[in-house]
């Protein structure tokens, strides 16, 4: 137990001292400002143009209802829609802003659309070359012939792996939440968030629905993000035991991922594609209560797919690298 | 390749004296490497077929053989990099592939490059090795730089660092355990002639202090220089085991005549019949010693007879500049040892 600790933490200075941590929060700190840029932007126009936010919920609920009457929107934009108007109405019912500008509120939205390609562009800056490097630089002979068992070797890179996914994860909500403080200002931790948002068809059913807290709703969102990236990171484990070199992983996985968001956008008649781990990666759309992107898909669903995903690829990887020679 | 009397007859020799010598050791202790009918077939090609040898304690073992004969997959086989088809190697007893974790504690080894976590420091590089092993502190980190030479730059970053810088670190690492047997995969790779002489006395004064070091090289001088046994491998098989000097008392050896008058000097060459002058093995002997004596007589002749030899020539006015006894290079051994069947098949 001792000496697996040890492992761990060789593993662990690794990747730190080759900098990836480093590189990733560097991206944060770069991109986030913008954002945030943007959201203000988007802020600043709407306060300009109403005074009351009742008065902009109605305006938006009107415009998607005339959108939802012409013939050119295709019909799963249509349910799409449909589902936003009933929620912005429910939340006009209760007479709750669901825009409020704050850190809280941006930080969760940015989660949201971050959960699909961003976080696991991070992600995979670790898992693609956290075995893959060992082969590529040859040093995967001095760390073979240590006397330790190959498993635990690799068990120590994936406990490595799951840390930094962790620490990716919750250097992103601070940073987006100290960024976006400063502009929005650092509260809104106590407003109400509305979840369980049934769709039943294309009806919304509201029966389950119940207020939460945005610092709850943020909770609730990391867990989920946390365990799409780590489905992601696990899979991008096996590409890097199965692949040696790096770039080639890291192109594999990168390509996955994307193709994942593209299918997500065209998918809704293949239905056997909601068994591919790439197009149930945005758990959070279950959290928000949208539309699924294929028919069928539930919460339960994708947290099943995404396991079975993650652990066939972790049979796999460790399956071959307790087995692979090591030939060059 | 079939090895013909000669060869047999010399392996036999060789097994012999180690049956002898071996049967003492023993009752004391097993031999520190023991490799036992290891096989290895990759896609249906058998490249490693049915090797067996054993090193003992403290004893300098040279592995010997051309590029592509298989050296580099068996020291992988050695230390679990390759798993056997079939056989298996013992290390203390221990065998490598079923139990790595208390095998290779023995062991120290750097199989081909050097290669190290370049954007570490020397001294972290080493810090990492040393965790993954039971009770290495940073005192014997200390020490085993100490012992390469490494200490004024260890705590320089490994990308900064020479080639033989590299090898002297990747010898760091090996020692760190105070293993039992040293494992070297053609350590002289890259070095300039000093850091080889360095090397050499290196290795030497290992093994007085009782570490085994196995040893692979493609040059017969390298292991002759550092070796007290060696095994030969071809094509995959171990074709002789034994010491290395008696093998190459065994191999024809060569003695090259240089004259003033290099006309008259081959003409008494070839009228005695007690030298056989050899202008086909042009092409088996050392270059460099070629070089040294340009326009020199090969020549296939009895040690006790070069005195009378020397004498006639010097008689006849031929003015013998230089005589030379030439060690046999590995080509020269491989053709003793297969009695040339290796030219004619063609490998």
């Amino acid at each position: 137990m001792r000496r697996d600790l040890e492992l761990i933490r060789n593993e662990t200075v690794k990747v730190w001292k080759k900098k990836r941590f480093a590189v990733i929060v560097l991206i944060l700190l770069a991109l986030v400002p913008v954002f945030v840029y943007a959201q203000m932007k988007i802020a600043q126009s709407s306060q300009g143009k109403y005074t009351d936010w009742r008065a902009e919920l109605r305006q938006r609920i009107a415009d998607n209802n005339n959108a939802l009457t012409s013939d050119r929107i295709p019909e799963e934009w249509k349910k799409w829609r449909v589902a936003l108007v009933q929620q912005l109405q429910y939340y006009l019912d209760r007479d709750v802003n669901p825009n409020t500008p704050n850190a809280v509120r941006f930080t969760n939205t940015f989660l949201q659309n971050a959960v699909g390609l961003f976080i696991p562009l991070m992600v995979l800056a670790v898992a693609s070359d956290i075995v893959s490097s060992e082969r590529a630089g040859g040093t995967i002979k001095m760390l073979l012939t240590r006397p330790v068992r190959r498993w635990r070797v690799l068990a120590s890179k994936l406990v490595t792996l799951t840390m930094y996914v962790s620490l990716i994860l919750v250097t992103t909500a601070a940073v987006s939440y100290l960024v976006s403080g400063l502009v929005f200002g650092y509260g809104g931790w106590r407003e109400p968030v509305f979840v369980g948002f049934r769709l039943n068809g294309s009806d919304m059913d509201t029966s389950g629905v119940h207020a939460v807290t945005q610092g709850a709703y943020m909770l609730m969102q990391l867990g989920l993000v946390w365990f799409s990236a780590m489905t992601v990171a696990v899979i991008a484990f096996m590409v890097s035991v199965l692949v040696r070199s790096t770039a080639a992983s890291l192109v594999t996985m990168m390509a996955a991922v994307i193709s994942g968001s593209i299918l997500a956008n065209m998918a809704s008649s293949w239905h056997s594609a909601k068994y591919l781990f790439n197009v149930n990666l945005d758990l959070s759309v279950y959290l928000q209560g949208s539309p699924p992107p294929i028919e069928g898909m539930t919460l339960g669903f994708s947290l099943v797919v995404l396991a079975v995903w993650a652990a066939a690829a972790i049979a796999v990887s460790f399956a071959v690298f307790t087995r692979q020679d090591i030939l060059a | 390749m079939r090895t013909n009397a000669k060869a047999r007859d010399l392996m036999d020799k060789a097994s012999e004296s180690t049956d002898t010598e071996g049967a003492m050791l023993a009752r004391h202790e097993p031999p520190v490497l023991s490799v036992e009918r290891l096989s290895k077939t990759i896609r249906g090609r058998k490249i490693i077929d049915d090797i067996s040898f054993d090193v003992r304690a403290g004893e300098i073992y040279g592995f010997l053989g051309p590029n592509g004969s298989g050296k580099t997959t068996t020291i992988r086989m050695l230390v679990d990099l390759i798993k056997p088809t079939s056989g298996r190697v013992l290390v203390c007893g221990e065998d490598v592939n079923k139990h790595p974790e208390r095998a290779l504690r023995h062991v120290g080894c750097i199989v081909e490059n050097p290669e190290m976590y370049g954007y570490m420091t020397g001294w972290e590089n080493l810090d990492l090795f040393a965790r993954m092993q039971e009770g290495i502190g940073d005192a014997r980190i200390e020490e085993v730089a100490r012992i390469v030479r490494l200490d004024a730059r260890i705590h320089d970053k490994v990308k900064t660092y020479s080639l033989g810088m590299r090898q002297r670190l990747g010898i760091a690492q090996a020692l760190l355990g105070a293993p039992k047997l040293l494992i070297l995969d053609e350590p002289t790779n890259g070095l300039d002639p000093k850091g080889i002489k360095e090397l050499r006395a290196f290795i030497a004064e290992l093994a007085a202090e009782g570490m085994s070091v196995f040893v692979s090289s493609h040059l017969l001088s390298e292991i002759q220089l550092l070796c007290d046994r060696v095994a030969i491998i071809d094509g995959g098989r171990v074709i002789a085991v034994g010491d290395v000097n008696e093998m190459i008392a065994q191999a024809e050896a060569h003695t090259l005549w240089l004259f003033e008058d290099p006309e008259a000097g081959r003409r008494i060459l070839a009228e005695d019949p007690r030298v056989d002058v050899a202008e086909r093995d042009r092409a088996l002997l050392d270059e460099s010693v070629l070089l040294a004596l340009p326009g020199a007589v090969p020549t296939r002749v009895r040690q006790d007879d070069i005195p009378g030899v020397v004498a006639r020539c010097a008689a006849a006015g031929a003015g013998v500049l230089a005589v030379q006894r030439v060690v046999p290079t590995l080509e020269s051994l491989f053709l003793t040892l297969t009695g040339g069947e290796r030219d004619a098949s063609g490998s």
